[in-house]
């Protein structure tokens, strides 16, 4: 009778869904049998104890499907006791009437369920009447506890993969939900969208049995069943401790949707920087200690201008809810969220297929899951797939790692993509903009050192403004006031060209041109010319000791030409001539008549005298020291307008101080 | 590879001072404090003249038998003191400088960062990653 009753009951009462066919037949398939129809008991009674059920209800289900008068499992009680196994571990009395409910799949801990995982994918999609209202009651829910943090809207799933099976969503929904609440750690409401997912019901299951501090104990779950045979809870940490860094750290379509959201909240163009003021104000909201929302700021201000551009912003964001939701911060930014992610995500999806979990996904997105294609299944792996399937609130997660399997996940994919390469290009800027300012930062301590320590090589200038300034120009003036050696201003007088081979004459050039352009100011200066012919020679012997290289190509020309002096007068004012003439020119246009140098005043020793070779030779350097001139002489015609209009500049200042002077003088006088 | 790394504030109280933790740190707070009066005799010197030529490197503050402090301000006021064993004489002039621009950098990335107030002490785990780098490895 009660067999008969029990088969009746297998076959009326096994009105199972799909995807709970699947999953028994599965289940099924694992006992394997002696016999055909008969499981082998070994096996049934494994899953049984798998299921965590105390003893008493196991006797009481086998009791009650049939099985223990039939002295062995044939399918139909098999499937009874799985109905019963669902039923009991969801809190219903073991009864055959329960079985005839929804119910969630039985949880399996332990077991190594691909059937079930193929199985599970299905079920998620298909289990839809017990988890369809309570997903949907819970999804107000969630979304209120996730306006809750504003920050934390997106949560990520830390929970890689592992999933198991027992996926089978449906749960005992007021056990589950309230279950989640009550955990709540860090954010449990991350969980909260997992609830809605079928693996919530493990998630319950596991979390009875230990002491999960992680909301990730529903994935554990599905981890053991994943053939993890320890404690939910080890296998919570460990999911979440792998993966903690790609998952958490992976931005789904829908994480960025609402970053985006936020970000045209603060500062409506996509393109422009949050400033530091308003970006720490948004994120004091999130409620996080400072010290952290500090870090966190060091991670994502990737280009340290103190502003936020949207990819930064993201990164930011992304790391409060991380944290919100319990994962630590990392001490550099993950591979996943450096700006440059999104290209890297296909490089990594090989790599980390479990990382498929992505994120929390701030709303449930069970739709997305349920579609989880079992041909995505095949193509990860198992526990990626079930994974998908149980945590359906991580469609997001999903998305990614169902767009790596090419599922129709195309508007996450064009999401993800879109961003990152916009903000590159500010990234790019910025970063060069950056060491720019660092660079001129240091350079007043370049400048200085290479005026200190005439054995430092100058330093390359990327000051060349500097040294225009009137100050650097008044510098010069002391300098050979105080009859600096050439080299000095040698050194310095370089910087403010371009670097082009400035013969030393250059350096004299600018020397007198400065000194010119100062002229109003210090008249005798420019007049010395004497004084522009000692530098002329000890620069030429200074650089006979050698060092710059820009100097090479004068030095030699003026170590022959010292050279030559030595030998023979001519040859030195040879090259002085070039220089005088030049001086004409702009000694006209510095409005100083300035006397004509000495040395045009030296008689000119007939070149005549010297014997031919000395002639040719001299030609031969005449000539190149004519070409050097040209330039210098370009070159410095460019300075002198420069420098003319900074004297007309100074020269206003000077006129309106006067007339300010004039103006309180007599107020001072009264 | 210096022994203590000091950042002192423009109101001359500490904001960040990390010694080698081998070595009696207490020493290092002394020496860091009496090194601010060289640092402030410097800064008058150089002050007269313009400020764009005031050096930002003040180099070696004072000798001691065991070991060197050099110092180094930046415009804000703000004086970076490094202590180096004597015995190191291995490190140059230019090495120093190098090392307190990184002290910079990382200074006005910190300064950079809106959840930081100045005159608040620096907690920054990049700094310190950076100070540590410079930090002598065997302690």
């Amino acid at each position: 009778m009660d067999q008969e009753s029990a088969a009746a009951s297998g076959g009326s009462l096994i009105s199972l869904t799909d995807h709970e066919q699947r999953f028994y037949s599965g289940l099924h398939a694992l006992c394997q049998a002696d016999a055909p129809g008969k499981l082998s008991s070994g096996k049934v009674a494994e899953l049984f104890k798998a299921s965590q059920l105390p003893p008493e209800a196991l006797h009481k289900v086998t009791e009650v499907c049939g099985a223990k008068h039939l002295g062995y499992f044939g399918t139909a009680q098999f499937y009874i006791a799985l109905k019963l196994l669902a039923a009991a571990q969801s809190g219903l009395p073991i009864r055959l009437e329960s079985v005839s409910g929804n119910l969630p799949l039985p949880r399996f801990a332990g077991l190594k369920n691909e059937p079930e995982s193929r199985h599970a994918a299905a079920p998620p999609g298909a289990d839809p009447q017990g988890s369809a209202p309570g997903s949907v009651a819970r999804n107000p829910a969630d979304r209120s506890t996730f306006r809750h943090l504003e920050a934390s809207a997106e949560k990520k799933e830390p929970w890689s993969p592992p999933r198991s099976p027992c996926s089978s969503p449906p749960r005992s929904p007021l056990a589950y939900r309230g279950y989640p609440y009550s955990k709540q750690r860090n954010g449990v409401d991350a969980q909260i969208p997992y609830d809605n997912k079928p693996s919530s019901r493990p998630g319950a299951q596991l979390e009875q049995h230990s002491s999960p501090s992680r909301y990730v104990s529903k994935p554990a779950v599905e981890h053991p069943a994943m053939a993890r045979a320890s404690s939910t809870e080890r296998l919570n940490q460990q999911a979440t401790m792998n993966y903690s860094d790609d998952d958490p750290w992976r931005m789904t379509a829908e994480q960025l949707e609402y970053y985006t959201n936020q970000f045209k909240s603060l500062q409506p163009d996509l393109g422009a920087l949050i400033l530091g003021a308003v970006a720490k104000n948004f994120f004091t909201k999130s409620k996080l200690p400072i010290p952290e929302l500090s870090h966190i700021w060091e991670l994502s201000d990737v280009d340290r201008d103190g502003a936020l551009t949207f990819t930064e912003f993201c990164i930011a964001f992304h790391l409060i809810v991380a944290r919100k939701n319990g994962y630590p911060l990392p001490e550099s930014l993950p591979p996943t969220l450096q700006p440059g992610f999104s290209q890297r995500e296909e490089e990594q999806i090989p790599d980390t297929p479990e990382s498929l979990e992505p994120l929390i996904v701030f709303e449930d997105a069970e739709p997305r899951s349920c579609q989880v294609d079992p041909s995505g299944i095949g193509r990860l792996e198992p526990s990626v797939a079930t994974r998908k399937q149980d945590l359906q609130g991580e469609s997001l997660k999903q998305d990614t790692s169902v767009k790596r399997l090419a599922s129709s996940r195309e508007k996450s994919t064009l999401q993800l993509g879109a961003f990152p390469e916009r903000p590159e290009p500010h990234l790019e800027l910025d970063p060069q903009m950056r060491t720019k300012t660092r660079q001129r930062s240091y350079s007043s301590t370049s400048i200085e050192d290479a005026i200190k320590k005439a054995e430092e090589p100058p330093t390359p200038p990327p000051r060349p403004q500097k040294t225009h300034s009137r100050a650097s120009s008044l510098d010069l003036n002391k300098l050979f006031q105080q009859g600096a050696p050439g080299v000095k201003s040698g050194w310095l007088l370089p910087p403010a060209l371009p670097p082009r081979p400035p013969t030393s004459q250059v350096p004299h050039f600018l020397n007198v041109s400065e000194q010119a352009s100062q002229a109003k100011v210090q008249q005798p200066n420019f007049a010395d010319f004497s004084h522009f012919r000692e530098e002329e020679e000890s620069s030429v012997k200074l650089e006979e000791q050698g060092p710059s290289s820009r100097f090479g190509l004068s030095s030699e020309d003026l170590t022959s030409a010292s050279k030559q002096d030595v030998s023979g007068t001519p040859h030195s004012q040879a090259p002085q001539k070039p220089i005088r003439r030049k001086y004409h020119p702009e000694s006209q246009n510095l409005e100083t008549g300035p006397p004509p140098p000495p040395p045009p005043a030296m008689p000119f020793p007939p070149p005549a005298k010297p014997s031919q070779k000395l002639l040719s030779r001299q030609k031969r350097e005449i000539q190149m020291a004519i070409r050097k001139n040209r330039e210098t002489n370009a070159v410095l015609r460019r300075l002198n307008s420069e420098l003319q209009q900074q004297l007309k500049v100074v020269h206003k200042e000077r006129v309106t101080l006067e007339s300010q002077l004039e103006l309180l003088r007599p107020l001072a006088s009264t | 590879m210096a022994v203590c790394i000091a950042v002192i504030a423009k109101e001359n109280y500490p904001l960040y001072i990390r010694s080698v933790p081998s070595q009696n740190e207490l020493k290092f707070h002394y020496t860091v404090h009496t090194s601010l009066d060289v640092v402030e005799e410097k800064v008058s010197a150089v002050g007269k003249s313009l400020a764009d030529q005031r050096e930002l490197y003040l180099g070696l503050l004072y000798p001691t038998e065991d070991y060197k402090v050099y110092g180094y301000v930046t415009n804000s006021k703000v004086k970076f003191v490094i202590v180096v064993d004597s015995s190191n004489t291995s490190l140059r002039d230019n090495e120093i400088r190098s090392m307190f621009r990184k002290l910079h950098n990382s200074f006005t990335d910190v300064m950079c960062n809106p959840f930081y107030n100045p005159g608040d002490p620096i907690l920054s785990k990049a700094f310190n990653g950076i100070v540590s780098g410079m930090m002598v490895q065997t302690s």
